[in-house]
């Protein structure tokens, strides 16, 4: 089966900074893979370059065998790729059935066909439909940030750092969410938690000084004492 | 101060407040999703008034010359976001050096076209008079334009709440890049708020000609007091517009009558006393100089 992304030696700048060195990676239209590197590795930046919001200088980027170098954003979104981004990228001052709406490419109606699945898996949401999305807590944000990527039809999930700044039990939560939406959806994971990414994804690479050092099996990972502790920081 | 000089003030600030607002509220849609300063949006409220005039005067009819200055708006509107704006979209000074020029050209050009000296817009005969309510006289033509702000305010404020579209705008104040990520062209939302506030605008100058009369210099006298009511009310806050819009012709009014020479200054005071306690405004968020 082919691939569902494939990144092939991309290079970004940042204003003049050389951020991507070549980056180069592949996504199968089944699982969870995720990206793991350390601070400042170029990890979020991989895929605010496959999104179209960073241009990058060379390489090719594919999504479902097509070239997506250079194009805008919305036309990246609209081909059926759900981000959520680090900072969750909830509109503070909307309601939570606003936040939706913004969300709903397909159209509204095709939102409230899928909102059964989303409020059995964040109830939460349901309860606070009204309220003003600015005053949920910070795992209900993340639910919510969620939430948007599903009142649509995404043929992929890019997700960027789940976990950061929640409480460990809310992290738990927000992992076994994502665990249950890869059995449908492929998801493109960022993660400096390892052992959350461990917990959720299938295949990994690793990034380091804007290049893939090193994929695989996330389960050969385990055994990578060496390998986490190098890049990754993760204690024996 | 006796009721009725009360509610002739009163009513008078809510007229100038609702003309206000209507410049406002476009300018704080347009600088709150585009981070635009548009210098032209008071250069629009003129020659909405002029149009609007010119076309009552040719047709006789105040409904055309209200529908005419409303869509000549969107429609120069959207060419300059198209051909002006986008072009430069990526350098900020540039843009503002831009529409500031473009605004000294736009109130050249009106004086060449009408010339320089104050003109006459009359007023349709079903709003002459006045309506008395034992002594207090409640002139037709300013409940005409305080009703027809409300009215104006009732609809933006629907499209903004009830529509996909509005909501996207206010999506967008917060977060135009990840808008975009659900698939939306962001550009040709930032046309249709650019053509929507300037649309506004001109219909505002319509409104305001046989209150206000037309002139070339209501561009600037209105394009400042329009920016004193987005920075009180709050950048990209509509309901900050319409309560900055207010206060201002409300002060405006009131301080007027007995300060005239400071009606100015109080502007600018009130202005600095809201941002040094509320830097965003009164309903604004985060600062001035926020990005994103």
């Amino acid at each position: 089966m082919s691939l569902l992304v494939e990144m092939n030696d991309v290079h970004t700048y940042i204003q003049s900074f050389h951020i991507l060195q070549g980056v180069s990676l592949q996504v199968p239209r089944k699982g969870a893979t995720v990206i793991l590197g350390r601070n400042g590795a170029g990890k979020t930046t991989t895929l605010r370059t496959f999104l179209g919001f960073q241009t990058p200088t060379r390489g090719e980027i594919k999504f479902d065998e097509k070239i997506i170098n250079g194009l805008a954003p919305y036309r990246i979104g609209s081909m059926g790729i759900g981000y959520v981004p680090e900072d969750r990228g909830i509109f503070y001052g909307l309601t939570v059935q606003e936040n939706l709406k913004v969300a709903a490419r397909d159209g509204v109606q095709e939102m409230e066909k899928r909102l059964g699945r989303v409020f059995e898996l964040f109830p939460d949401l349901k309860k606070a439909w009204k309220q003003i999305a600015g005053t949920l807590s910070g795992g209900q944000q993340q639910m919510l940030s969620l939430a948007r990527v599903l009142v649509s039809n995404n043929r992929l999930l890019v997700i960027d750092e789940p976990s950061s700044g929640l409480a460990p039990i809310v992290v738990e939560r927000v992992a076994e969410t994502i665990t249950e939406l890869k059995k449908d959806i492929p998801i493109l994971l960022v993660e400096q938690n390892y052992n959350v990414a461990s917990k959720i994804c299938d295949n990994y690479f690793i990034i380091d000084q804007g290049r893939c050092v090193h994929q695989g099996k996330m389960t050969d990972l385990e055994k990578e004492t060496e390998l986490k502790k190098r890049y990754l920081g993760v204690a024996v | 101060m006796d009721v009725t000089l009360f509610f002739h003030l009163l009513l008078n600030g809510l007229a100038h407040g609702m003309l206000i607002f209507l410049i406002a509220s476009g300018l704080s849609l347009i600088f709150g999703l585009m981070r635009v300063v548009n210098f032209t949006h008071g250069s629009f409220f003129m020659i909405g008034a002029y149009l609007g005039r010119s076309i009552y005067l040719g047709t006789d009819s105040f409904f055309l010359a209200i529908a005419g200055s409303l869509f000549f708006g969107f429609a120069a509107g959207a060419l300059m976001e198209r051909v002006a704006i986008r072009p430069f979209f990526a350098n900020r000074v540039q843009l503002l050096l831009l529409t500031l020029g473009m605004m000294l050209v736009m109130n050249e050009l009106v004086k060449i076209i009408w010339g320089p000296t104050i003109l006459r817009f009359p007023r349709p005969d079903y709003l002459i008079g006045t309506l008395f309510i034992g002594d207090i006289m409640l002139p037709y033509y300013r409940l005409f334009i305080v009703g027809f702000g409300l009215l104006v305010l009732l609809v933006i404020y629907l499209f903004l709440n009830k529509t996909r579209l509005g909501i996207i705008i206010r999506a967008g104040v917060e977060d135009s890049n990840m808008v975009q990520s659900f698939g939306i062209n962001i550009k040709q939302v930032f046309t249709f708020t650019f053509a929507l506030g300037v649309s506004l605008a001109t219909v505002g100058g319509a409104i305001s000609g046989p209150f206000l009369g037309v002139y070339p210099e209501i561009a600037m006298d209105n394009i400042l007091i329009a920016i004193i009511a987005v920075v009180v009310g709050g950048i990209g806050s509509f309901g900050g517009s319409v309560v900055g819009s207010l206060i201002i012709g409300l002060m405006g009014s009131f301080g007027g009558f007995y300060l005239p020479q400071a009606a100015m200054a109080f502007n600018v005071i009130l202005m600095v006393v809201v941002l040094l306690i509320k830097p965003a405004g009164l309903f604004g968020k985060g600062g001035l100089a926020s990005g994103r």
